[in-house]
């Protein structure tokens, strides 16, 4: 195996978010670690056995953390495996996955969480963490084994794509978790506002005939949650924030100093409500995609840093779910293998800086969940990504490594393809042949 | 009347083909092309007014209707367009069928379109549906009708009624009332007569109103009197009954008291006004009987009979582009 030999990558651009070092540089691994990291020209003096890496110029980073990940394992393995998923997230440079407790059965059982740790194990791909069920099947009422599912090694509790409804059983749940040291993540929506949406309410969704949600009911949900943050002083991970006038809400929290952290999607970044174009339910998402206004606001939370984290939102679904009219369709779309050329495409539009960027999907997500990678430091996991930010790709979503192929990328002009994917050390995905 | 009358074979010369491959919207048709259809409907107008009624402009040409949701008129008004022109019409409603062994809409549609039908006329409950399907076939698709989003030979029918009844579209007042926010009568109405120079205003309670209506180039009015008055024409339309329970608007008879149609409110309309309505209707609930039963105001006894000729000048127009295959 490689991870034996010391590897080593030369000639690279360093992009290091915890440090905001982003320049030349080399760095080493050995025995699954980082072990030596260069700036500038000085070059690591390598034993013979060494393996190199000639990186001319291409970005080295830590791999993408990704804490928003559907698989179908367990319960619907035709759409999504964790082992599909788990060599979609390498081939995009994501090195660590958070699987979502919406699987059948729910993970709402410490055995689910088991399972799925068990099966990534012989996976042995990228690091693989479940998501626990903050309530029991999902159902919004009665709190799940929040403890042991911690135990069983879950890093974060959600309901999921089901807002929590009650205010007292959200109330209880901030109260529990947060007095275990458990995060809590939950999607800010009034669920009778948005009910039976499938688009958001404007002129656009209007005119195609669509039941449509208006942002307010987001907004609405986040100062629920915000004022219960304040009430029990719990750690949140709002999930998905995905307009601007709940971003005005998050702000005044982070300003009043409430432990919020706030993820948004790619997908939310890259498109706007338009794209559903001629009823693509490609677009079809949870949120439902927002107006022009509202993709600009978030990019430039992403930026400033008033959102956190960027996730992939990545939910795999086949033909038969998506090849519906618009309404009967399931929402989602995969995003595993896009994550990293959509963020460097902003990156390329100038609307956010390289290190920034990098940093919502590495040391944000990990800083969240309390995992050591995310930075290009000694002693640090050797999960890394090498990739080259100016290749033009496009993506086809056949092409795709998984499973289900509904990618609202699908025909989209991307800058950044993956050269290669190390996790602990070992190369998971090689486009290069370098260690051939 | 019957010498005036123009022959099938004049009619026939004077079929120009469909624009389109599909007709799933009023956008794909343009101001030109809604005349020249609207004069053809004319002429389909008189010829079912003779005795015999069945040409052979679609001889040998099966058509497919197929309709998800249940619709009297719509579906017999496609049949008897189909049969008069001398088409195979199969009549199918899945909703019997395949659908409940959970068969897809697209699944349908690639079965029905492997038995070589050459129009597929197709209704169903979801915006959207008809171009999806248009997608996954390769014969030719008429929407009659997907979700809240268009019902284009509905506005083309309503189009061809005032235009007789007026002897003009362009400058018309016309006030579309109701249930705006669920109606995709409305939407393909709103988007044809404002491409034919009419004045268009909704007319209905702020709950039934879409979002971004101020934008659709219209005149929006939550005052039903203000809204009708000085129109031309007042095109009802049809309420849901349980959307009156409470949800979107307190109670039938509040509905019927500030946007039900009566002789007191229609005396606000344009000396010569007329009613329309896409049908079914619900009587005192929308409106009056005395005014839908009126024949010197009411044009819904036309608005059906204009349904058969347009659905006749859209079918022929596009057998004559699929000629050109």
């Amino acid at each position: 195996m490689t991870a034996a030999r010391p590897l080593a990558f030369l000639g690279a651009r360093l992009v290091d978010p915890e440090t905001g070092y982003d320049g030349p540089g080399a760095l080493v691994i050995a025995n699954g670690k980082i072990a030596e990291v260069w700036r500038g020209d000085a070059a690591p003096e390598l034993g013979a056995d060494a393996l190199r890496v000639e990186a001319a110029g291409a970005m080295l980073c830590p791999g993408l953390i990704d804490l928003r990940v559907k698989t179908g394992e367990p319960g619907a393995e035709p759409k999504e495996t964790l082992k599909s998923a788990a060599r979609a997230a390498a081939a995009g440079g994501v090195t660590s996955i958070v699987v979502q407790p919406d699987t059948d059965p729910v993970i709402d059982d410490p055995a689910v969480a088991d399972f799925i740790l068990r099966r990534a194990r012989d996976i042995e791909l990228v690091h693989v963490y479940p998501a626990g069920a903050a309530t029991k099947g999902l159902d919004g009422h009665a709190l799940a084994e929040i403890g042991l599912l911690r135990e069983a090694g879950c890093v974060y509790v959600t309901n999921g794509d089901r807002p929590i409804v009650d205010s007292r059983v959200m109330r209880r749940l901030l109260s529990y978790a947060g007095g275990l040291g458990v995060l809590v993540a939950h999607r800010p929506s009034d669920p009778w506002l948005a009910d039976g949406a499938v688009a958001t309410e404007g002129e656009f969704s209007g005119r195609l005939g669509l039941a449509s949600e208006p942002v307010a009911g987001e907004a609405i949900m986040l100062e629920r949650d915000l004022a219960l943050v304040a009430l029990t002083g719990a750690r949140l991970m709002v999930d998905q924030i995905s307009a601007a006038a709940p971003l005005r809400g998050l702000e005044r929290a982070k300003d009043a100093g409430l432990p919020v952290v706030a993820t948004a999607s790619i997908n939310h970044l890259s498109f706007n409500e338009l794209d559903i174009g001629d009823y693509r339910t490609f677009c079809k998402l949870v949120p439902p995609l927002r107006s022009e206004t509202d993709r600009l606001a978030l990019i430039e939370a992403v930026a400033s840093g008033l959102v956190d984290i960027v996730v992939s939102a990545h939910a795999p679904a086949p033909p038969e779910d998506k090849r519906l009219p618009f309404e009967e369709a399931a929402p989602g779309a995969v995003g595993l293998e896009t994550l990293l050329a959509a963020m460097l495409t902003l990156h390329q539009e100038g609307r956010v800086p390289l290190a920034r960027l990098i940093e919502t999907v590495t040391l944000a997500p990990a800083r969240a969940i309390g995992l050591a990678a995310g930075r290009l430091a000694v002693g640090a996991p050797a999960d890394l990504v090498l990739c080259d930010i100016d290749a033009p790709r496009l993506i086809d979503a056949a092409a795709l490594i998984s499973k289900s192929k509904n990618s609202a990328f699908d025909g989209r002009r991307l800058q950044g393809s993956v050269l290669m994917t190390l996790v602990e050390g070992r190369i998971v995905h090689d486009a290069l042949g370098a260690t051939r | 009347m019957n010498s005036l009358a123009p022959g099938i074979d004049e009619v026939r010369a004077r079929t120009s083909p469909f624009p389109q491959r599909h007709f799933l919207s009023v956008a794909d048709l343009d101001p030109v092309q809604v005349g020249a259809l609207l004069d053809l409907a004319d002429d389909f107008v008189s010829l079912n007014r003779q005795m015999s009624k069945k040409h052979d402009l679609l001889k040998g040409r099966t058509l497919i209707n197929l309709f998800f949701e249940a619709s009297t008129r719509t579906q017999s008004s496609f049949e008897l367009a189909g049969k008069r022109l001398g088409a195979d019409v199969v009549n199918m409603s899945p909703r019997a069928s395949s659908i409940v062994k959970g068969e897809t809409l697209v699944d349908t549609a690639v079965t029905l379109n492997a038995m070589r039908p050459d129009i597929l006329i197709i209704r169903h409950g979801a915006s959207g549906a008809a171009s999806l399907l248009s997608q996954k076939v390769d014969c030719s698709v008429v929407n009659a009708g997907d979700g809240q989003h268009e019902h284009p030979t509905q506005a083309l029918l309503d189009a061809l009624s005032m235009r007789r009844a007026f002897g003009r579209i362009g400058g018309l007042t016309v006030a579309i009332c109701g249930d705006i926010l669920h109606s995709r009568v409305a939407r393909s109405n709103v988007a044809l007569l404002t491409m034919l120079g009419a004045h268009v205003r909704l007319v209905g309670p702020p709950t039934l109103m879409p979002a971004g209506v101020e934008r659709w180039g219209v005149e929006v009015h939550t005052d039903m009197k203000r809204g009708i008055a000085g129109a031309d024409v007042v095109m009802m339309l049809r309420l849901q009954l349980e959307r009156m329970q409470g949800a979107l608007a307190p109670s039938t008879r509040e509905y019927f008291r500030l946007w039900g149609l009566d002789r007191e409110k229609f005396a606000l309309t344009r000396e010569g006004a007329r009613v329309m309505h896409p049908g079914p209707m619900n009587r005192g609930v929308e409106i009056d009987s005395d005014l839908a039963d009126d024949l010197s105001i009411s044009l819904i006894q036309d608005q059906v009979e204009m349904g058969v000729a347009v659905r006749m000048a859209v079918l022929a127009s596009m057998a004559a582009r699929l000629d050109n295959h």
